[in-house]
């Protein structure tokens, strides 16, 4: 590894150990570690098929809802193993996600964001427009949306969805958020907004960003992993990853653009 | 530049030919509908009064009115809905939802399946056996009632089912990861978009079980009661076995009777059914993707 001693020192947030993911008999991830600490943004690259939304459904506790996945080796979130936690839905709620394509659940505008504060049981009305009013300016959407909070999610344009989805994840108050290329369906502008907002959020949580693009790796993210057909070929700080600082030449040709 | 080739000739021919063959067959499909109800109408609405839904039928039925009858069939479909909504409702959720994919599961999805072909005169005997006799409910309005909603629970768990799993499943991993647990998703998520089709599936089961008369035969429907039903463990006149009974049972019945029953009950089956495919039209237009 290179450079480690640059990295930030705050806590380790999420700590991987030695993490393996299975399908049935397939492997998607294999001898994965590194620790994801506090307030940093952690860029995950790579191409398709490297097994990077796996990992973010290993953190999640997907596997729940997925007999076939097999999750090997140890997760922690501060701290705490994550195989051993009682209640996985407490977890989740601390773990905002946002998929690569926007799903505005079937609920108004003002229903998706207030639904994850809901499901934890808030029923004080005044409470939940605080909030949603909060989420909806945090994603960058208030100004757009406030006037018409009751039409339906999905009648917004795709970027605006996405930042919808971002709201929604941050009505969970999570500490951990993960965004799987979030960009895939949103225009550059909105993009840019996006990653705006996120830089932002970087103060008060932790956040995992996969991406395919490489150059928005090298915007956001503190420190950056390289994903490869289920290994983790290289973890550093992202600017070393760019200047050839690598332990992989499969990373310099990565980043390089010589593959993808 | 844009004139048509020989290619273009012959799309262009079979596409006329397939939209007229394709329309026609449409056609022969309403032509039974309008023959069957124009038949009823021109035949039976002359009968059809206020005194002859209202009334009791008398002179051996071949007069008065068919007032049980009609009462019997209600109660007949109200109770056996009672009964096989919620709990096909709950095992579509269940299979839907919840049930892990292996042997278990599809075998229970294959005896659903075999459920909807099991004849009605064999639901019949299992009611007769099973709810008269082994429950001791006697021939009454509760026994035909279950039996009929027996034989159409698939009907229920089916269209419950399908329209379960034609909700996106990227909803429920959104509402997962979210933390909701499986039944606040199914709660809040689920059901909500799946409400249409389980209307759907409530329809077909109310214009079967009304127009049956096999397995209420045996276990609750009789020919003829000179008095109401008090209650659910009573017997029951039902407007299907009344039809089957004038068309067949009754000498000298005037021959605009029968015409008249049947024009009530599909009248009946009509008006139950389009108060749920109002509310499918209500939430429809709700429809939220």
């Amino acid at each position: 590894m290179v450079n480690q001693a640059m990295a930030n020192q705050s806590p380790v947030k999420l700590g991987v150990e030695n993490l393996s993911i299975h399908y049935g008999s397939e492997a998607a991830l294999e001898g994965v570690s590194f620790d994801i600490r506090e307030h940093e943004i952690f860029g995950i690259i790579g191409p398709a098929n490297a097994g990077k939304t796996s990992f973010l459904k290993a953190i999640n506790r997907m596997d729940m809802f997925n007999p076939d996945m097999k999750i090997g080796g140890n997760i922690s979130f501060s701290g705490h193993d994550i195989s051993k936690v009682r209640n996985v839905y407490g977890l989740r709620r601390r773990i905002g996600v946002v998929f690569p394509l926007p799903v505005g659940l079937p609920l108004s505008v003002y229903d998706n964001v207030a639904l994850a504060p809901r499901l934890a049981g808030q029923k004080d009305k005044a409470e939940l427009n605080v909030i949603v009013e909060r989420c909806l300016t945090r994603a960058a959407l208030w100004d757009e949306v406030k006037d018409r909070l009751d039409s339906l999610g999905s009648m917004l344009s795709g970027g605006q969805q996405q930042r919808l989805t971002i709201a929604r994840a941050l009505s969970q108050d999570p500490e951990l958020l993960m965004l799987d290329e979030f960009s895939i369906a949103v225009d550059p502008v909105t993009t840019m907004r996006i990653e705006d907002v996120l830089k932002e959020l970087k103060s008060e949580m932790t956040i995992i960003l996969v991406t395919n693009l490489v150059q928005q790796a090298r915007r956001l993210a503190d420190r950056t992993a390289f994903f490869l057909e289920g290994k983790c070929l290289d973890v550093g700080i992202t600017e070393n990853l760019f200047t050839g600082e690598v332990s992989d030449q499969r990373t310099r040709d990565y980043v390089e653009g010589r593959f993808g | 530049m844009f004139q048509a080739t020989q290619i273009n000739r012959k799309n262009l021919g079979r596409q006329k030919l397939f939209r007229i063959l394709l329309g026609g067959m449409t056609g022969l499909l309403v032509l039974p509908v309008i023959l069957i109800l124009g038949t009823l109408i021109y035949k039976g609405a002359p009968v059809v009064s206020f005194d002859f839904l209202f009334t009791n039928p008398t002179n051996g039925m071949t007069e008065g009115g068919i007032f049980p009858a009609l009462l019997g069939t209600i109660l007949l479909v109200i109770v056996a809905l009672l009964a096989s909504v919620p709990l096909g409702v709950a095992a579509a959720i269940y299979l839907s939802e919840y049930a892990p994919d292996n042997w278990f599961t599809r075998a229970i999805n294959l005896a659903i399946i075999n459920l909807a072909g099991v004849p009605s005169i064999v639901h019949a005997l299992f009611g007769l056996g099973a709810f008269v006799i082994f429950f001791r409910f006697g021939t009454s309005i509760l026994a035909a009632s279950l039996t009929l909603a027996i034989m159409t629970l698939p009907v229920v768990i089916v269209a419950t089912r399908e329209s379960l799993q034609a909700v996106p499943m990227a909803f429920r991993e959104a509402c997962w990861n979210m933390g909701a647990t499986r039944w606040q998703t199914i709660r809040r998520i689920v059901l909500p978009n799946a409400v249409t089709g389980i209307l759907t599936g409530v329809i077909l089961e109310v214009s079967r079980t009304a127009g049956e008369t096999a397995p209420i035969m045996f276990t609750g429907a009789v020919f003829f009661l000179p008095f109401l039903p008090q209650g659910v463990f009573d017997q029951t006149m039902a407007l299907s076995l009344h039809l089957f009974v004038v068309s067949t049972q009754v000498p000298e019945m005037p021959e605009a009777v029968p015409y008249g029953v049947a024009l009530v009950l599909i009248t009946l089956v009509l008006l139950m059914n389009s108060v749920s495919i109002a509310l499918r039209m209500y939430l429809r237009g709700k429809k939220k993707w």
